[in-house]
């Protein structure tokens, strides 16, 4: 067993804090009827049930992305122990054989040579102009070039039954669980939904079971200009979009939400002042502000290399301060909004009651504001989210968005962005970055969806 | 409403100075000149001259607020922050790292910006709104659910997408308009249909279901049923009724966008190569040059507030009931 030093990144500590704030968040809610009734109904939708499948997937593969290590390397006993410099998370360490695989360029879904054309000196034949082998893809087919589909289609279909006996095993048990607690009642007829996550389990495993099968034998998605496995970058992408649309939510909420309570309570000269600071910061075209925050931002890391030891770090604080740059320049939507029902609330009897009684201006916001504003809170959240990870693949692309180094949605397509143009076209990177953007904004999407008809069914 | 527009003109200058402060801020003391020379210059032949140099041809070799050394007025004219900032209020931007004049440059710009943004703007609402007038008038009903269900997907796809498939389909694959580039005159519009068409699309999704739900809600309203009690067909309902009050929502966020329309596009710009002011500021970004994407800053806020002004007074012409006291 190689020992390893475990490494810990900002963005890590703030995904991990989010996972606790969600578990803290989930103790609340159960404690509280409205809200309870509220998530309820999100569980009795399919659709959005559904979406929440997907989503956990996603988050999955975030999480996994998210503990970061140093590799220890080979030493003699009794020397001091050395850490390899680049910082590996355990999805790397999972997927090891898609990071180290590499080709030499470019090469398409299931190929077993290269796009170009190569000289090569054959034995026997001289040199010769071909396409040559991929040293990985394809590999275990020796001369038995011509069976790639066979085999392939043969190495899914063993995949795909596997997954579905795994499957049955989990709806066998939800099943069992589900008729001990409730003997009446057909899964399909239960108040959560379990039928659509059932489904969309299946749809999800019969998927990438095979592809991460048939991802040890072939380059499932192809290889990008320097031979790396675009499956791969594809799963490092999503931890980027991920922190992108979530972080940038936990770094604007505080703000958001203090600022626009404090605005609709107290009224006033501090009414006054803070709807001049977010008049002024909504003036701004938020690609501006946000360009111009990006552009003094790279100033400050350009001329303080000091800072970071590993280039790993450097990409990762960018990120993080991308993620406050969006924050920024998002949270005046959400303070007007809490400002205007905070206006509202406070006009109620209530309120004026307990006012009466004495009770502290922080007592009632917390106590008594703060909680009726959480439904226009959670809504905001989960609707700001696809928004979020689009505009990541805008900026990236016009090169203020994340470290050019890190991998992410905006940054793959930035890459392959002269790709079309190639003849024969290079088309698998942008379409494999496309479809798993998709994916994400859509089940992100429709889950938003489900959330706010479940919490202000006027708004549907 | 002579006066309220000059009282609403004189509450923007407030705004306008903290913007110009925000912008001042961000781009002189967040980083000193010294470290945006050091940027410029690269950091290998970074020399205490070549600095100096650099400051004193941008006029970056002032102090920032305040000169202790100046007399009188002077002390606080010649500043950095009156010379960059302070003068942007009368339309004097300076000059690019390149040596032009920047207002000059932006006035150049604007019209293909124009080109491009007024018929996607025009062509885009036209689209959006009978599409959702035709989903509302169809609600509950099958097409209305694949018609939302279309928009949810199509507000999905990144615009990205729209702009390289669309270039990939049109211009290479069928050779119907060149991929890219912008002719003078005339001779534009060849150019001009592939972004038009690119822009209209990409923002169905989105703007469809909000125009859907407003309609829908005014569809539910008492003067829609007394509408329909007095016997007036269905059609007269929705074109003289709905549509006339659901106008009053769908301008909030419609007319606001209008003055921004001089800003370009970023994205459209950048790859239909159009020299507009969104191409403009992705180079200036591109390049690094600060005072480019400055002034742009400084623009678009004048613009965006001019938008507030040109809804409120929108409003009074659409619905009678609102009057400036």
């Amino acid at each position: 067993m190689m020992g390893f030093q475990a490494v810990v990144l900002w963005s890590d500590v703030l995904i991990w804090l989010l996972v606790a704030a969600g578990a803290g968040v989930g103790v609340m809610i159960a404690k509280n009827p409205p809200l309870l009734a509220a998530w309820r109904r999100v569980g009795a939708n399919r659709v959005g049930m559904a979406s929440a499948t997907v989503l956990l997937a996603f988050v999955l593969i975030g999480l996994l992305d998210s503990l970061h290590y140093r590799a220890q390397l080979e030493s003699k006993p009794g020397q001091k122990a050395v850490f390899a410099v680049e910082v590996l998370s355990v999805l790397d360490a999972l997927a090891a054989p898609l990071r180290s695989r590499n080709e030499k360029t470019y090469s398409a879904p299931f190929a077993t040579r290269l796009y170009a054309k190569e000289t090569m000196d054959v034995p026997g034949k001289g040199t010769v102009r071909d396409y040559p082998r991929l040293k990985h893809g394809g590999q275990h087919l020796g001369e038995r070039e011509d069976e790639v589909a066979e085999d392939a289609a043969m190495t899914a279909f063993k995949a795909g039954v596997l997954a579905f006996v795994g499957w049955l095993g989990v709806f066998g048990s939800v099943a069992a669980v589900n008729r001990k607690k409730s003997p009446k009642l057909k899964l399909r007829e239960a108040a959560f939904a379990w039928d659509a996550v059932l489904l969309t389990l299946l749809l999800i495993l019969v998927f990438a079971v095979p592809l991460f099968w048939l991802s040890g034998y072939y380059h499932v998605f192809g290889t990008d200009k320097v031979g790396q496995d675009v499956l791969y970058q594809i799963l490092k992408s999503v931890r980027t979009g991920l922190i992108i649309g979530l972080v940038t939510t936990l770094v604007m909420l505080p703000m958001a939400v203090l600022l626009g309570i404090v605005a609709g309570y107290f009224r006033g000269w501090v009414d006054d002042v803070i709807q001049y600071i977010y008049t002024v910061l909504n003036s701004i075209p938020g690609v501006l502000l946000i360009a111009a925050a990006v552009l003094m931002m790279q100033v400050v890391i350009d001329t303080n290399p000091q800072w970071f030891s590993t280039a790993a770090e450097r990409a990762d604080l960018r990120l993080l301060a991308l993620c406050f740059i969006l924050g920024i320049t998002s949270w005046t939507g959400l303070c007007r909004l809490l400002r205007g029902e905070t206006l509202k609330l406070r006009e109620l009897e209530y309120i004026q009651a307990a006012q009466a009684f004495g009770v502290s201006s922080w007592r009632i916001i917390v106590r008594h504001i703060l909680p009726n504003l959480m439904h226009i809170v959670i809504i905001a959240l989960v609707m700001d989210f696809s928004g979020l990870v689009l505009a990541e693949a805008v900026l990236s692309y016009v090169g203020i968005g994340v470290d050019p180094t890190m991998t992410s949605f905006g940054t793959m397509i930035n890459n392959a962005r002269m790709e079309l143009g190639r003849e024969p076209v290079v088309w698998w990177s942008l379409a494999a970055a496309f479809s798993a953007m998709f994916i994400l904004v859509l089940a992100a999407n429709l889950f938003a969806d489900a959330v706010r008809d479940a919490f202000d069914p006027r708004a549907a | 409403m002579l006066a309220y527009i000059i009282r609403r003109l004189l509450y923007a200058l407030p705004i306008l100075i903290g913007v110009n402060l925000v912008t001042f801020a961000l781009f002189f003391v967040v980083n000193t000149p010294d470290d945006m020379a050091r940027m410029q210059l690269g950091v290998k032949r970074v020399t205490p001259e070549a600095i100096q140099k650099w400051k004193v041809e941008r006029g970056y070799d002032k102090p920032l607020l305040w000169n202790s050394e100046a007399a009188g007025l002077n002390a606080a004219v010649d500043t950095i922050f009156f010379e960059k900032s302070a003068r942007m209020f009368v339309g004097d931007f300076g000059r690019a790292e390149d040596g032009r004049d920047i207002a000059r440059e932006i006035g150049n710009r604007m019209l293909p910006s124009l080109a491009i943004a007024l018929p996607t703007f025009i062509l885009g609402l036209f689209v959006t709104i009978t599409f959702a007038l035709t989903l509302a008038f169809f609600r509950a009903t099958a097409f209305d659910f694949w018609g939302v269900v279309l928009c949810v997907a199509a507000m999905s796809i990144s615009g990205l997408f729209y702009i390289i498939g669309g270039q990939y389909l049109i211009s290479k694959v069928w050779r119907l308009v060149p991929i890219s580039g912008f002719g003078a005159g005339l001779e534009a519009w060849r150019f001009l249909i592939l972004p038009v068409l690119i822009g209209v699309v990409s923002g169905i999704g989105s703007s469809t279901r909000w125009y859907r739900t407003i309609f829908l809600e005014e569809v539910s309203k008492d003067y829609v049923r007394t509408a329909r009690a007095k016997g007036l067909p269905e059609t007269l309902v929705f074109f003289r009724h709905i549509l006339r009050n659901a106008l009053i929502p769908i301008l909030t966020g419609v007319v606001v966008v209008i003055p921004m329309l001089f800003m370009g596009s970023l994205l459209t710009e950048s790859f239909f190569g159009i020299p507009g002011l969104g191409s403009y500021t992705i180079d200036a970004i591109n390049a690094q040059d600060f005072s480019v994407v400055r002034s742009m800053v400084f623009i678009g806020s004048v613009l965006y507030i001019v938008g507030l002004i040109l809804t409120d007074i929108s409003y009074t012409l659409v619905d009678p009931r609102i009057r400036f006291e």
